[in-house]
């Protein structure tokens, strides 16, 4: 356990290293490390710039606008916001369940955008440290050097991507600002047009994930030693299953496991999330830390998303997926695997399974007509619960009787895996940066850490222009003893520090 | 063969100025409806799937707020640059176009920049009045440099004189 890294037994005196922001993850992140003056790791932490405001930003708006406004919460993941807002409106109409159509329909939105969310991360963001190492030239460890030295590899992730993409928009409606799914089921159905032409490429896409997955494999093969203890923590995991024990994404109950595998807690109703999970807030990061009501804050945390869904599942309920799950189970002889890049593999096992679903659910001619709305009870609560690319996330809405929502609460995967973040970050740093003069490169191993959890650390928000990567080293004082700074080429520069002091 | 001329515009239209690129595209959107040999697409970011849009076409115009250009807006000839935001979900149409460039081992068509200028992006929040003041203008504008497209277009397609 690196716990004891958290907070400096003494901080006075210690050199501060700000890694600012965290680059290849989804909004703005930071790193601070403190070090004596050997270079010894004393304290290291992540802070994360917390979805705050986001649940103002929805108090206020009539429900049947929610699940349409909650995209605009995040660029990356918008139809996990899209369908986990729509869940838990569907209590509030009383649509449980909700038709079978608008179920499958859902269904195949989701699996189309968890599969293109982890082809973007994988053949994107990390594909350029694991092909080409974590100390290799910086210019180079990106998707352009991807494409440059493996141009099949690119174009595979570049139309997985893009066939995702298109799987959202025949169920949403667009690529992007969809409408599809609304409190109570679907507005429209597949078009038979759409269906037709996803089907055509379908056994392509499926024969790329399962490559995918064998690059994800093949790397853990040629260096064990790395991707099993790379950023690893014993932890709990939690996810949705189905009632069988089956992986599921869209829906299911809440199962937790321990380090060892053994179940903490089974068949738990989403609708009593806050029986299960409590949130801690420190002081020095604006996101909350989730853990396990029953075990409290400091052994109760726990990770979530794709390493977590792959080991907490008994079976994978698609055959080419499950072969490669039981692989992976069999890689950890018994013993469930925790080291930060596993989740690369287990995502890309997440990845073939969503095509196998996808598959499945074009054939079925339910996406095609049937009933699309249900109804029942009105109620003024509902939780819905998904397993987001990243997670479990939540979303839990209270309405009042004049339809507008009078309290939101969301708890997205990343704020799931903060604890296991800074773990894996505290891990890195002191096996890699402890007594080490910092470089680039060893700096970046506390960014893939961070990677491999694919965090969403905060929206879409954007300009042209901003995406600056600047390292600081302060004295205790907060005078500036050294600046380096990653240009918009993407190289590495020590800067003058003449007259600068720090914040 | 080749597709239609390209507007596409990015940015989040609850945060305020961002939401300058997807109003532009909706606005050239509504006023052109008429116009088969434009189309128009609008998303949250600049990502690696758009280079699959960008294939195919004689001409791009991309649309998107900033803060660092001179109001009301500013326009720019686009060249290919591995910049730092290819290490970003969220790509720059520089980086966008080195992408083409390596995925498809041709130039990306060409693309002009179309950026206007924008003051506040926080959640929730309209644009900006200044905002929308700098989009009138970035309007007036777009909608010239299709129309003068669409006369190059024209005298290109129009067969030469034939010999007797």
């Amino acid at each position: 356990m690196t716990a004891q890294l958290e907070t400096a037994a003494q901080p006075q005196g210690l050199r501060r290293v700000a890694i600012d922001p965290v680059s290849r993850v989804e909004g703005h992140g930071k790193v601070t490390i403190l070090l004596d003056a050997q270079q010894r790791v004393q304290q290291v932490r992540l802070h994360i710039v917390e979805f705050r405001g986001f649940e103002k930003f929805i108090e206020g708006r009539p429900y049947w606008e929610v699940p349409v406004m909650v995209q605009r919460l995040c660029g990356i993941c918008p139809v996990s916001h899209h369908l986990a807002a729509s869940k838990a409106l569907d209590h509030v109409v009383g649509a449980d369940p909700i038709t079978p159509s608008a179920l499958k329909i859902r269904r195949l939105m989701h699996y189309g955008q968890v599969m293109q969310s982890h082809a973007l991360h994988f053949f994107h963001l990390s594909s350029p440290d694991l092909l080409f190492g974590f100390d290799s030239e910086v210019n180079r460890r990106n998707i352009v050097g991807v494409a440059a030295a493996h141009p099949e590899i690119a174009k595979k992730g570049v139309l997985l991507r893009k066939y995702g993409q298109e799987v959202i928009r025949a169920t949403a409606g667009k690529r992007v600002h969809g409408t599809g799914s609304v409190p109570g089921g679907m507005n429209k159905h597949v078009s038979a047009a759409d269906r037709e032409v996803l089907r055509r490429e379908v056994q392509q896409m499926i024969a790329w994930s399962k490559d995918a997955v064998d690059i994800a494999k093949t790397l853990h093969a040629q260096n064990p030693a790395l991707y099993d203890h790379f950023g690893a923590m014993r932890s709990h995991m939690l996810s949705l299953v189905r009632v069988d024990g089956a992986l599921e994404l869209y829906d299911g109950v809440i199962r937790a496991r321990d380090a060892d595998g053994a179940l903490l807690f089974d068949g738990a109703s989403d609708q009593g999330y806050l029986d299960l999970i409590e949130e801690e807030v420190k002081p020095w990061t604006y996101m909350k830390f989730p853990f396990l009501k029953s075990l409290g804050p400091e052994h109760g945390w726990y990770r979530v998303g794709p390493l977590a869904r792959v080991q907490n599942c008994d079976f994978i309920p698609s055959p080419l997926a499950e072969g490669q799950r039981r692989e992976f189970v069999d890689w950890g002889k018994g013993q469930p695997l925790h080291g930060s890049l596993t989740y690369h593999w287990a995502r890309m096992i997440e990845l073939l399974h969503c095509m196998e679903v996808i598959a499945e659910l074009l054939d079925d001619p339910d996406i095609l007509s049937g009933e699309l709305m249900a109804q029942g009870p009105r109620r003024h609560s509902g939780v819905g619960v998904i397993e987001a690319p990243r997670g479990t996330l939540i979303h839990h809405y209270e309405v009042g009787d004049d339809d507008l929502v009078t309290m939101c609460n969301l708890i997205v995967s990343t704020t799931h895996n903060n604890q296991a973040m800074n773990e894996a970050v505290r891990s890195v740093a002191r096996e890699y940066l402890d007594g080490h003069e910092l470089t680039e490169g060893l700096l970046n191993h506390v960014e893939v850490a961070i990677r491999a959890y694919d965090p969403c650390l905060s929206c879409a928000t954007h300009a042209l222009g901003r995406m600056p990567l600047e390292l600081t080293l302060l004295d205790a004082r907060g005078a500036v003893l050294d600046r380096a700074q990653k240009s918009a080429e993407g190289g590495f520069r020590h800067l003058d520090t003449c007259a600068e002091t720090g914040p | 063969m080749t597709r239609p001329l390209l507007v596409l515009g990015w940015g989040n239209r609850s945060r305020g100025d961002d939401a300058l690129g997807p109003l532009c595209v909706e606005r050239l959107r509504d006023a052109l409806s008429q116009r088969d040999d434009v189309e128009f697409l609008d998303d949250y970011q600049l990502m690696v799937e758009h280079v699959l849009d960008l294939y195919g076409r004689a001409r791009v115009l991309l649309v998107d707020a900033s803060l660092g250009c001179a109001p009301p807006f500013e326009t720019l000839q686009l060249r290919a640059a591995a910049d730092g935001s290819l290490s970003s979900h969220a790509l720059s149409p520089q980086a966008l176009l080195q992408v083409y460039f390596e995925l498809h081992d041709e130039p990306a068509p060409p693309c002009t920049l179309l950026a206007i200028r924008g003051e506040r992006f926080e959640l929730g929040q309209p644009p900006s009045q200044s905002a929308l003041a700098h989009l009138d203008a970035a309007l007036q504008w777009a909608t010239g440099w299709l129309a003068w497209q669409a006369s190059r277009q024209a005298a290109t397609s129009t067969p030469g004189p034939t010999k007797a």
